[in-house]
């Protein structure tokens, strides 16, 4: 079995490597054959381990990775509860989307298809290191490698100057990020002397306040980097420059949660830091709000999607800074079904259209992408939180912690939940409803997507609808937290301070809150209309200015920077040493050019002048 | 005889080689100050042998005359390295029509 296991994150990197390194010789079939017949393969593996519980609290051991002096990090993975139900995410939503990028990226030419499928299976390979992982040294190996894989996939097109600076950004945004997650690994290496799960978390006890406290705020700053929080969260909405499928798999449905799956991961380290929990609750909040505010008033259809996935992780931070870790998980998976069949449904539409994103120029296309249309409704029911979609029940059970938690925060999350209601509607009625706005060729275009592309959307609706039901509240139905106990093993689950009614009572209020911004939005929007400017949109619409706020104060300071030292240093200084070393040698090797006459006579003179000089030194001078 | 007579001739043989290898340029004639020069080092060593055994208590005649036999194999091997050297000036007036070393500066070039 536990070779088994070994395969889980092998299968995909040989798919990565079959597929890239013969990418110009297999055909797309193949290489479609390949790339998603591994990930199905991880899948079958992972369903196994679910169904045999092959679970084991110790790790499984494969060969020493680092072993110097009493520092030994062994290459094992820990397979449990939490990393079973990520395994089962990531493959399984990745294999559907590898399904459907072998039919939306048909029309790329064959070579960089296999490109594109190889990073694809070497994005799942690093995803299943990461959450396989069983210290925080493999999770940092897959956690860059994650990084790496959506730079990649961002860059997709590399000949777009655009998406290529996007790819940067995200780059560089998420080694800020790693920064914090590796000096965390430090401290950890210092004050204990192991990064392995098991023995950090029952050796916590010799860590000090202060330790905690900087450990956990560390690798807080790593998730805010990898899941998009404030202050790093501007790369991801960039992003999406990427193919959609990649925008789905990477940057909704899996690598984004890293950060969650790693404090989840780290619960025992977060239960003794109640100031750091404070600060994710907070910044979680914020996030979630501020993301909120900024996809009202965006008109490209995946950059919706894109504040509204930043929005969602926010709120996913807020359930975890409440001590929610089963929430917050919950709430990872019910993501990561709906906001893949949105990203999906949105690729399904920007393939209909032939490439265009605008929602200004589409509507009306709900005659003819009629399954498109329909699951993108169970999407937007599933995000907005109507029972019994599977949104419903995860964000009721985030916002109900965050009550317990804090009652600001728990009217942040509400404001939020009202505000995705509205920004999703809107998005689903300018695009579907109403009139085509499009040109006359593309109304003529737009078709249904082929059967690759619309199953996977299907089949993902339904997990959208269902999936909530793994975690029905206890006041509702008896035993009905099924997901809670799966996961209590490995997450504590906290258990509710607040009466059955009150519980009852808030539901209900989050649910009437969602339903009306849902009918605001089809009072607002069921026909298009230019919508009006005013001073509060056109700063939402820009973002809150924070990409000109980040350039101003830090991208121009360093660029000037550098200039100063091109100037000075590189100019000035290295360039002129390394310059003058050369003029030198030029300009004496002139000045010795006489004494290489050709003329015998000379050099012998010179021989004989320099023995004679070599005599006296020898004889004379030496006393 | 004292040792310094030696030692001043073959210093003087010596210099004289020098000074026409430095000016004359006719390459026979630096050709024999080079053999001069050789056999003014060849005289040094025939006495410098006579004197060291002299030196050590020999008493017979034959004392100290392996330094002569070193120098007739230097001068056996000297006459083959002159013949090359001779072959080479032949040469090289066969190339230039002339044996003026001054002449021979074409590899500076």
């Amino acid at each position: 079995m536990n070779n088994l296991i070994a395969l889980i994150p092998l299968l995909p990197f040989i798919g990565f490597l079959i597929n890239g390194l013969g990418r110009k010789a297999l055909s797309k079939g193949v290489v479609s054959i390949i790339g998603s017949g591994t990930v199905l393969a991880s899948f079958i593996i992972s369903v196994l381990i679910f169904v045999y519980h092959y679970y084991s609290a110790t790790p499984i051991r494969y060969f020493d990775f680092i072993h110097v002096g009493t520092l030994n990090i062994p290459f094992a993975f820990q397979v449990d509860q939490l990393s079973t139900l990520f395994l089962l995410i990531i493959t399984g939503v990745g294999f559907l989307i590898h399904v459907y990028s072998t039919s939306y990226m048909h029309e790329e030419k064959s070579e960089h298809f296999g490109r594109y499928f190889a990073f694809l299976n070497l994005f799942v390979f690093s995803m299943l290191l990461l959450v396989l992982g069983a210290n925080y040294i493999i999770m940092f190996i897959g956690w860059e490698g994650v990084g790496l894989c959506s730079y990649l996939l961002i860059g997709y097109w590399f000949k777009n100057i655009n998406y290529t600076k996007a790819a940067n950004k995200a780059f560089v945004m998420n080694r800020i990020g790693d920064l914090g997650f590796l000096l965390a690994v430090f401290w950890l290496i210092a004050r204990l002397g192991t990064v392995s799960y098991d023995e950090v978390f029952s050796n916590l006890g010799k860590l000090s306040h202060g330790d905690i406290l900087g450990i956990t705020l560390l690798l807080f700053v790593g998730a805010t980097g990898k899941s998009a929080q404030i202050p790093l969260y501007t790369w991801l909405p960039d992003a999406m420059a990427g193919p959609t499928p990649v925008s789905a798999l990477i940057h909704a449905a899996t690598m984004v949660t890293a950060g969650i799956y790693m404090i989840a991961r780290s619960n025992a380290l977060y239960a003794l830091a109640p100031v750091t929990n404070n600060i994710i609750a907070i910044i979680g909040a914020a996030t979630a709000l501020l993301a909120a505010t900024i996809a009202l008033r965006q008109n490209d259809i995946k950059k919706v999607l894109a504040y509204s996935t930043v929005s969602q992780l926010g709120y996913m931070f807020l359930a975890l800074g409440s001590g929610a870790y089963v929430a917050a998980v919950f709430h990872v998976m019910t993501h990561a079904f709906f906001k893949a069949l949105l990203f999906l449904g949105s690729g399904s539409v920007i393939h209909a259209m032939s490439g265009q994103q605008d929602i200004r120029y589409m509507g009306g296309l709900s005659k003819k992408l009629k399954v498109t249309y329909i699951t993108f409704l169970i999407g937007c029911l599933a995000i907005s939180g109507i029972p019994p979609f599977s949104g419903f029940f995860s964000k009721d059970a985030i916002l109900l912690s965050a009550y317990e938690h804090n009652k600001i925060l728990y009217i942040i999350g509400v404001i939020t939940a009202a505000l995705t209601a509205f920004y999703m509607f809107r998005l689903l009625f300018i695009t579907f409803n109403g009139k085509f706005r499009g040109t006359e060729e593309e109304a003529h275009h737009v078709h249904e997507s082929p059967a690759a592309m619309t199953l996977p959307l299907i089949i993902l609706a339904i997990l959208s609808v269902i999936g909530g039901f793994v975690g029905v509240p206890g006041v509702m139905m008896r035993g009905g937290e099924k997901l809670a106990d799966y996961l209590s093993p490995v997450v504590p689950v906290m258990e509710h301070q607040v009466a059955g009614s009150t519980e009852m009572i808030l539901m209900v209020i989050t649910t009437v809150i969602a339903i009306a911004a849902i009918a605001i939005a089809w009072m607002r929007y069921k026909t298009y209309k230019e919508e009006s400017v005013s001073p509060v949109s056109t700063f939402f619409s820009n973002k809150w200015y924070v990409d000109e706020l980040y350039d101003t104060i830090i991208v121009k300071p360093i660029q000037k920077l550098g200039a100063i030292a091109n100037t000075y240093f590189e100019r000035l200084g290295i360039d002129a040493l390394v310059n003058g070393v050369g003029k030198m040698v030029n300009y004496g090797s002139r000045q010795m050019r006489w004494l290489q006459s050709g003329q015998v006579g000379s050099y012998v003179l010179l021989m004989v002048v320099s023995m004679v000089v070599f005599f006296v030194l020898e004889f004379f001078l030496k006393r | 005889m004292p040792i310094n007579y030696y030692i001043y001739l073959s210093i003087a043989l010596f210099i004289i080689g020098i000074i026409g290898v430095l000016t004359r340029r006719n390459a026979i004639i630096i050709f024999m100050c080079i053999e001069l020069m050789l056999n003014a080092v060849n005289l040094l060593l025939v006495a410098f042998s006579k004197m060291h055994h002299l030196l050590a208590g020999a008493d017979n005649a034959f004392a100290g005359s392996d330094a002569q036999l070193f120098v007739f194999f230097i001068m056996v091997v000297a006459a083959a390295e002159v013949s090359v050297g001779l072959a080479i000036i032949v040469m090289m007036y066969r190339n230039t029509h002339s044996v003026d070393v001054n002449f021979l500066n074409r590899l500076k070039h």
